[in-house]
Formats: structure tokens, C-alpha cells, sequence
């Protein structure tokens, strides 16, 4: 699948997650390579979400070892993050009660020393890595459209910006991965086409971009290459094409066909509806 | 809303009015006529004997709970001038009149009726009040009853439409906040602003210590309680706020210099030392607020680094009743002292932070105690002798700085420093460096981190904290400060003892009392802890008659508080957001997608 030859950024391999009896993530594969956009989907349940969680150590998996770059991953999220995999959440977590600017300055903490002892002394290194720290926020602020409400509590904002910030605040950590977890869950399209802009562009500055997504649309738009994740198992992986069209992928969203299937347009018109509805997100999080 | 205030309409049935109903300029009269026959009744004798505590028989010349009265009434008048109109007061109310004429007339009130009460009560019947008290009190009533009357300040919130008396009569002491406006003054003009509000505070906060019996310090806190309340509604409190956060170095600079001269205004060495352990309380709980305010780690035994500091620096202070012959210059002892509190800090915190929840809080609740009752133990005959068991150590010399005796009453420029004003300033010297390191640490990395941690510890990680490590940190830090605080005051008491350590007493220092300084004052804020330890301080001291029901009186304040003002008393601009998120939302309204963002928004919280 590597086709475009670059050299894989996230090398997961046989990744295995078992809580008690359930197994929510079997032995999954996947890799993403430099400049890829890597879409992951699969339905309410399917173990999108513990992957991450796997991948970026807040749960140690079962089985299997995940990389960056050549490197084997130690199971901290800390350290994960400051080796270069910058993450959001499907259910929104930022520092509530942080202003926005703040919010994203957190995510610079890996990218910076300075710790009690200087900012007790506050040297004239310690102002510059606050100056420094402030204008590469404020550009991310500015990338993200966001630079006009730095002041303002996080808690404030809409629901749509809320993700922005979130994306921003992932991106100040300085990764060469980003794994998004429904960025999109809530918007509605405008805004959806918004975000689709924005990780393109993110793209476009060299960080490869791993991305859960219920939208189907929305993820054939974006996505060089796509994975499908049914019960915990993948169960495709390729081209949008190839994946859009795969009987198995429609019939996990769908429910195995028994006799006497509906006919393919019939299909082909549930899909699209749920491809274009906003509600199924929602639902989605209602469900977590 | 400016319109709605200025444009009252009590008459019309279909909106919620106030609880009194007269027309408006006719209440404004009445206050204001009714607070100035209090205000001149305060002129008069309220009583025959000079046995109720303060002096209350002097015609002319108003003394203890009549000078109270008299600021409570004053104020309403110039609250409710200021809401008739009367031009040069509008900078008293920009936030609206009537809810601090509410408050304020309702403190004189509570204040001269106190008062009354007290007098019939002490000295057996109402016949012990002479007329200027009646007086006093008929017109207070009056202004009370007619500010009741006065219009909303904002109008009645259009989704209720029958309220019921009693939320007509919150909703009456509510007010709008008052409109930022950018101050078109010289910076010089606000500088003085600044310099005279906080010489207000420091003769406020001296005649608080001043006061003499119960009786006055209760007016006292009724008066201050509600008069600060009223300021704070007309709007005054956040315009003085805002001025010294623009200029935020002349206004550390003017609360430290109004710290500094409070030994200067006390004859009396004896409020001096008061003063000295305010501020040994204050900066603890201050050292506190690194840990609860901004980590967000529930530290239930804090009060056994104060002590580890103040037991460290006694062992090495020289006094012969300290099984360690050595005699450490001051500065050695402070360090050493500090020092033991951060190992003592390290070794309780790296096990226990390693844990979520609420471990920490259950491990220092234990130290707390382990730390008291093996201070206790060491004994010699329980276990090794290195304490004096229960004794403590006693008898420890005074500081020597420089060649200059703490002990030995200093003068300076006409003033004679006694030996607590000597001990004030040197402890002042240590508040200033925890609050330099409090906002220092605060506003930086590292305090980022703490506060994101406090948060949303899983986000926080995720963004690459370590979050053991920035905890640990804040863990051991706040120790340290205790100690440090620890040090002096084991030299300023002259002796450590083990029971000036415990979980909870009815004296201050101890755990739940500087927990509660820090919660009841401000989490997270410089200025609300070091309020809150005054006043945790203050009032057990002047209320030593309640001694039995002290602690239960204490739990009630607390509810009370908590229901009304969960912020505390000082809120920090994300707290105060925090709980009422109503009115200062800095976001204009946007749509939400439908539906599905709404749900999804409280699904991920
Ligand atoms: N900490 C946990 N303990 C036990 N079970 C868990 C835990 N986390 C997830 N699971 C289970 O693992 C399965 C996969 O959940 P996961 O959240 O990864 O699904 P998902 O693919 O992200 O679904 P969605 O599209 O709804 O977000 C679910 O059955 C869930 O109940
Ligand atoms: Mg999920």
C-alpha cells in the first residue's frame, strides 16, 4: 500500500487491546506514511477511538508495538507526545476554564525548558522562550482562525471553534503526526468543509494527518488512503475507491445481507443519506 | 439595561418590583432623610454606663459600634444621594445606586439593631437605652424600609414571572456589572486612587484589630461585610480593581507599603504580634493556594510543613532546651528549616502523586497526624529524646540580623518598633517572597502546566506534561514555603509545641483552617488567601467567647458561603466564570449547528 514510497511517520503493528473479556482492538496493522492523509473508520464501536488510545499511551495494549519514525513508542502519553504524535479527542477536552491562548501554550510545553527555578528568576531566557512561545501561539491562533479571541475562556467558545482549538492547541506541540478523533462530529457543513480545508493545509505543511471520521463524504474527500475497523478487527484498508466499494465494509454499516438483499441503488441511497447526514455524528456522541 | 434603570416602572403589574411598594422618589427621600437621623442619633448617648464595651455615653462625640453606625449610615446617604443624581457622586455608583443603598442601609440597620440588642441584653432590659440609640435605630429602620422600595438596578429576568418574596428581595441586591469603561484620568490621579484605597484598606483592617470585646468586632464585621457587599454592587470595587490591574506594580507596591506601616499605627505591641501571626497564617495559606489553587491537589495535612519548618528551625536555633548544641545564624535556620519541609514534602508527595484521585488527600491527612503524634512520641521516654514530647521546644532566642536584636525595641524616626512590629516587618519580608514566587511560578510554564493539570489531567498529558513530575513540583514547593513560614513563626512564639499542629482546632494555624482561608478567600488568587487568613484569624481570636460552638459556627460560615459565593470572596476571572456563567459571557451568542452540537457539547464534558 505504501505506493507513493515514502517512509512510514506511524508503523503500528499487531496492536492487541483487551479490556477483561472484550477484546475491543484485535491485532490491528497500520502505518502512515510523510504528507499521507490516513482516514479510520468503522462503525459506533468498533475500537477507533481505544486504537488511538493505544497509539498515544494513555492505554498500554495488550499485545503489539506501535513507532514513530523508526523508534518504538514507550507507553506514556508525555512521551509520546514529546517524540511528535499531537492528538485531539472525540469528546472535547480543553482546559475549560484556560483562554484560548492559554489552552494552545500548554500544547507547547514539550517544545520548551524553562522550568520553576527560571521562571522564578525570569532571566532574560526565560522571556524570550515566553516571547517566543507567545508569537508561535498567536500564529497558530492565526492559522486556525482563532487570533481574534486569544483572551477569551475556552469555555466560551462555540462548539465549532472548540475543535479548532483543539487542533491548534495539538499542533503547537511541534508533531509530525496528528491524529484527529471526529473533528467534525457536530459541525454542520459549512464548517465541515471548513475543517476539511484546514487539514489539508495542515497536510500541506509536512504532518502526516491519521484521521477518525464518521462522515463518509467528508473522509473520501480528504483521505489519500482509508482503513475500516469492524469489531475491533480491520477489515480493509486502501483507496477511498476501494474501500467505498468493498461489500464488507457496506455490510458492517449495514448489517450482514441475508436473503433476498435489497438491490444495489437501494444501497447506494441509505449511504448517501447517511454519508450526508449530520445526525449520525451526533448520535455517535450520544453513544460515548 | 442603563435605560431600564433610569426608567423604573414599580407600578406596572405584569413585571416583578420590589418587595416595598412606594413610588420611587419617595423612597430615595425617605432613605436619605431616615439615614441622616441615623447618622445624627450616632451624635447622641445610646446609654447611661460606660460598661457596654466602647463607650457609648458620650454626647458628641461617637465612639466603638456608634463610629460603625455612623460609616453605614453615612455611606447610605451618599449611595442614595448618588442614585437622586447629585452630580460630582457619580463615580461612586456607575454599576446603579439602589442595590448598594439596599445594602448598606440594611447593614446600619443590622449593625444599630446588633447593637441595641446587645445593650439590652448585657445590661438587663431596653430601659438602658437612652434616646440617641432609639433615634439611631427608628431612623435606620426608615432608611431600610424606603431603600426596599427603590427600583431593580437590572429588571427581573423575563422567564419568571411570580416570584416569590424572597427572590424579589435577592434579586433586589443584585446589580448589573458595571460597564468597562477606559479611564480617562492621568495615570497620576489613578495612581492616587490606588494609594488611597489601600491606606482605606489598612484603617479598615487596623480598627478590625483594634476592636475591644465581641461586641464591636461583630458591628464590625456586619458593617464591613455589608458596606464592602454594597461597594461592590455600585460598581466601585471592580473600577479599583481594574485600575490596579493596569497599574499593577504601583498597586503590589501600595499594599506593601501599607503593610509596612502598619506596626507604624499600632501603640499597642501587643496587635503588632496579632498582625505578625495574621501574616505568618496568611502567607501559608498563600504557600496553600500553589497547591489547592493552582495544582488542584487537596493537601489535608499542610499544617505539619509549617510545622516541620518551625520544629526544624527551633532544633537549630540554639536554645538550650534543643538536644543539638549548635546555634545556626537566622538565615541558615530559615534555610534549613525550608529545606526539611521539601524533603518531608518530597517523601510524601513522589508515592502518592503517582495516583489519581483522591489518594493524596487520605496520605496527607495521615502525615498531618503521624507528624503530631511522633512529635509527641519523641519524648525520650516513648521513644528518643529530640523533641520534649508534648513540652516542645521553648525558649528560643530572638533573631539576630546584621548585629541588630529583633527582640530589643527599635527606633526609627520617632517611632518606637517593639519587639512583634520588629518580627512584623521581617515576616513581611517572607510574604513578599511567596507572593513574588506565587505569581512568579504562576505565570509561567510550569504554572500552565499545574493549571491544565487541575483541568483535565488526561488532556494534560496528552499535550506532554508529566504530570507526576509538574505535581510533585507544586507538591514540594508549597511545602517549602511552609517551611519557610514555619521558621519564623517557631522565633516570633518564642516555642513549638505539637499541638499548634492538629488537622482541625478552634485556633488558626491549623489544616482545615488554612484550607478553608484559601477556599473561603480565593482559590488561585494572591489576594484572596491572604483575606481569607485574616479573617480566619481575626475572628476566632475576637470571638473567644464562643469557644465551645466555635467550630460549628465555623462549618455554618462555610455552607453559607459556599452557597452564595462558591468563588470565595476574591474570585479569579476563570472562577468567577466558572460559577456564573450568566451576564459576563465575553462571547456574543452564536448559533450552535442544530442539535447535534448541543448534545455533543455536554457529552464531552
Ligand atoms: N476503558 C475501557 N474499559 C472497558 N471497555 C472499553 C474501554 N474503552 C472502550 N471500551 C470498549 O471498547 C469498545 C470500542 O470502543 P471505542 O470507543 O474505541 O469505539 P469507537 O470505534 O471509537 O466508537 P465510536 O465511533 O462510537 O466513537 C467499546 O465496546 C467500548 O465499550
Ligand atoms: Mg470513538
Amino acid at each position: 500500500m505504501t505506493s507513493n514510497g515514502s517512509s512510514p511517520v506511524l508503523d503500528a503493528s499487531g496492536v492487541t487491546m483487551r479490556f477483561g473479556g472484550l477484546t475491543a482492538v484485535r491485532n490491528v496493522d497500520l502505518t502512515v506514511n510523510s504528507g499521507e492523509i490516513v482516514g479510520l473508520i468503522g462503525p459506533n464501536g468498533a475500537g477507533k477511538t481505544t486504537f488511538f488510545n493505544c497509539l498515544t499511551g494513555l492505554y498500554v495494549p495488550t499485545e503489539g508495538k506501535v513507532s514513530y519514525k523508526g523508534t518504538v513508542l514507550p507507553p506514556k502519553p508525555h512521551l509520546v507526545t514529546q517524540a511528535g504524535i499531537a492528538r485531539t479527542f472525540q469528546n472535547i477536552r480543553l482546559f475549560a476554564n484556560m483562554t484560548v491562548l492559554e489552552n494552545v501554550l500548554v500544547g507547547r510545553h514539550t517544545r520548551t525548558k524553562e522550568g520553576l527555578f527560571s521562571a522564578l528568576v525570569r532571566g532574560p531566557g526565560f522571556k524570550k522562550a515566553e516571547k517566543e512561545s507567545k508569537e508561535r501561539a498567536m500564529e497558530l491562533l492565526e492559522f486556525t482562525g482563532l487570533a481574534k479571541k486569544a483572551d477569551h475562556l475556552s469555555r466560551n467558545l462555540p462548539y465549532g471553534e472548540q475543535r479548532k482549538l483543539e487542533i491548534a492547541r495539538a499542533l503547537a506541540s511541534e508533531p509530525g503526526l496528528l491524529l484527529l478523533d471526529e473533528p467534525t462530529a457536530g459541525m454542520n457543513p459549512q464548517e465541515t468543509r471548513a475543517a476539511e480545508e484546514l487539514i489539508f493545509a495542515i497536510r500541506d505543511q509536512g504532518i502526516a494527518v491519521l484521521v477518525i471520521e464518521h462522515d463518509m463524504r467528508f473522509i473520501f474527500n480528504l483521505c489519500d488512503r482509508v482503513a475500516c475497523l469492524v469489531q475491533g478487527e480491520k477489515l480493509v484498508e486502501g483507496t477511498p475507491e476501494v474501500v467505498q466499494r468493498d461489500e464488507r465494509v457496506i455490510a458492517a454499516y449495514l448489517g450482514t445481507p441475508f436473503e433476498g438483499a435489497p438491490g444495489a441503488d437501494e444501497l447506494a441511497e441509505v449511504e448517501a443519506a447517511e454519508a450526508a447526514a449530520p445526525s449520525t455524528n451526533s448520535r455517535t456522541e450520544d453513544a460515548q | 439595561m442603563a435605560t431600564i434603570t433610569k426608567n423604573p416602572a414599580p407600578s406596572n403589574d405584569a413585571t416583578p418590583g420590589p418587595l416595598v411598594k412606594l413610588p420611587a422618589p419617595g423612597a430615595r427621600l425617605a432613605t436619605i432623610a431616615g439615614s441622616a437621623v441615623a447618622l445624627a442619633g450616632t451624635f447622641m448617648a445610646w446609654t447611661w454606663t460606660s460598661e457596654f464595651p466602647g463607650d457609648l455615653t458620650v454626647t458628641g462625640y461617637p465612639a466603638g459600634l456608634q463610629v460603625l453606625v455612623l460609616i453605614g449610615a453615612a455611606l447610605t446617604l451618599l449611595f442614595a444621594l448618588s442614585g437622586q443624581g447629585i452630580r460630582g457622586l457619580g463615580w461612586l455608583t456607575p454599576g446603579g445606586a439602589n442595590a448598594a443603598t439596599r445594602l448598606t442601609a440594611l447593614g446600619t440597620l443590622g449593625t444599630i439593631g446588633y447593637t441595641m440588642g446587645a445593650i439590652a441584653a448585657e445590661l438587663g432590659g431596653v430601659v438602658n437605652l437612652e434616646p440617641g440609640a432609639w433615634i439611631t435605630g427608628i431612623g435606620a429602620l426608615i432608611a431600610a424600609v424606603a431603600a426596599l422600595a427603590l427600583p431593580f438596578d437590572q429588571p427581573y429576568p423575563a422567564d419568571d414571572s411570580d416570584p416569590g418574596a424572597w427572590a424579589r428581595f435577592r434579586h433586589s441586591l443584585t446589580a448589573p456589572a458595571a460597564p468597562r469603561v477606559s479611564s480617562k484620568l492621568p495615570s497620576w490621579a489613578e495612581i492616587l486612587i490606588i494609594v488611597a484605597g489601600f491606606a482605606l484598606a489598612l484603617i479598615v483592617f487596623t480598627y478590625g484589630i483594634g476592636t475591644e470585646g465581641a461586641e464591636p468586632f461583630i458591628g464590625f464585621l456586619i458593617t464591613v461585610g455589608f458596606c464592602f457587599t454594597g461597594a461592590n454592587r455600585a460598581g466601585v470595587v471592580s473600577r479599583l480593581t481594574a485600575l490596579t490591574h493596569k497599574h499593577r506594580n504601583v498597586a503590589l507596591t501600595a499594599a506593601f507599603a501599607a503593610a509596612l506601616c502598619f506596626p507604624l499605627t499600632q501603640d499597642n505591641d501587643y496587635f503588632a504580634l496579632i498582625g505578625t501571626n495574621i501574616l505568618i497564617f496568611a502567607t501559608v495559606a498563600l504557600g496553600l493556594n500553589v497547591v489547592v489553587g493552582l495544582a488542584g491537589l487537596l493537601d489535608l495535612g499542610y499544617v505539619a510543613f509549617l510545622g516541620v519548618g518551625a520544629y526544624t528551625a527551633a532544633l537549630v536555633s540554639g536554645t538550650s532546651s534543643s538536644v543539638f548544641d549548635v546555634q545556626f545564624p537566622f538565615w541558615a535556620a530559615v534555610l534549613t528549616g525550608a529545606g526539611a519541609s521539601l524533603v518531608f514534602g518530597v517523601v510524601i508527595g513522589a508515592p502518592t502523586l503517582r495516583l489519581r484521585g483522591d489518594y493524596l488527600a487520605i496520605v496527607t491527612l495521615g502525615f498531618g497526624e503521624i507528624f503530631r503524634i511522633t512529635v509527641n512520641n519523641l519524648n525520650g521516654k516513648a521513644g528518643p529524646d529530640v523533641t520534649n514530647g508534648s513540652q516542645g521546644i521553648t525558649q528560643i532566642p530572638d533573631v539576630v540580623l546584621f548585629g541588630w536584636d529583633l527582640g530589643q525595641p527599635l527606633d526609627i524616626a520617632g517611632f518606637t518598633l517593639g519587639r512583634n512590629a520588629n518580627y512584623f516587618l521581617l515576616m513581611l519580608f517572607f510574604t513578599v517572597i511567596v507572593v513574588t514566587v506565587f505569581r512568579r511560578s504562576g505565570e509561567s510554564r510550569i504554572g500552565r502546566a499545574w493549571v491544565a493539570i487541575r483541568e483535565d489531567e488526561t488532556a494534560a498529558t496528552a499535550m506532554g506534561i508529566n504530570g507526576f513530575r509538574v505535581k510533585l513540583i507544586a507538591f514540594a514547593l508549597g511545602a517549602t514555603l511552609a517551611g519557610l513560614a514555619g521558621a519564623v513563626q517557631a522565633h516570633v512564639s518564642y516555642s513549638v509545641t505539637p499541638d499548634s499542629y492538629k488537622f482541625a482546632s478552634t485556633a488558626p494555624p491549623n489544616s482545615a483552617f488554612l484550607l478553608a482561608a484559601v477556599i473561603l478567600g480565593g482559590m488561585g488568587t494572591v489576594s484572596g488567601p491572604l483575606i481569607g487568613g485574616a479573617l480566619l484569624f481575626l475572628i476566632p481570636a475576637k470571638l473567644s467567647f464562643m469557644e465551645n460552638y466555635q467550630l460549628l459556627a465555623f462549618g455554618l460560615a462555610l455552607i453559607i458561603l459556599m452557597r452564595f459565593r462558591p468563588e470565595g470572596i476574591i474570585a479569579d476571572r476563570r472562577k468567577q466564570l466558572e460559577f456564573h456563567d450568566t451576564g459576563q459571557l465575553d462571547v456574543p451568542e452564536q448559533r450552535l449547528p442544530p442539535e447535534g452540537g448541543v448534545s455533543a457539547t455536554k457529552a464531552g464534558a
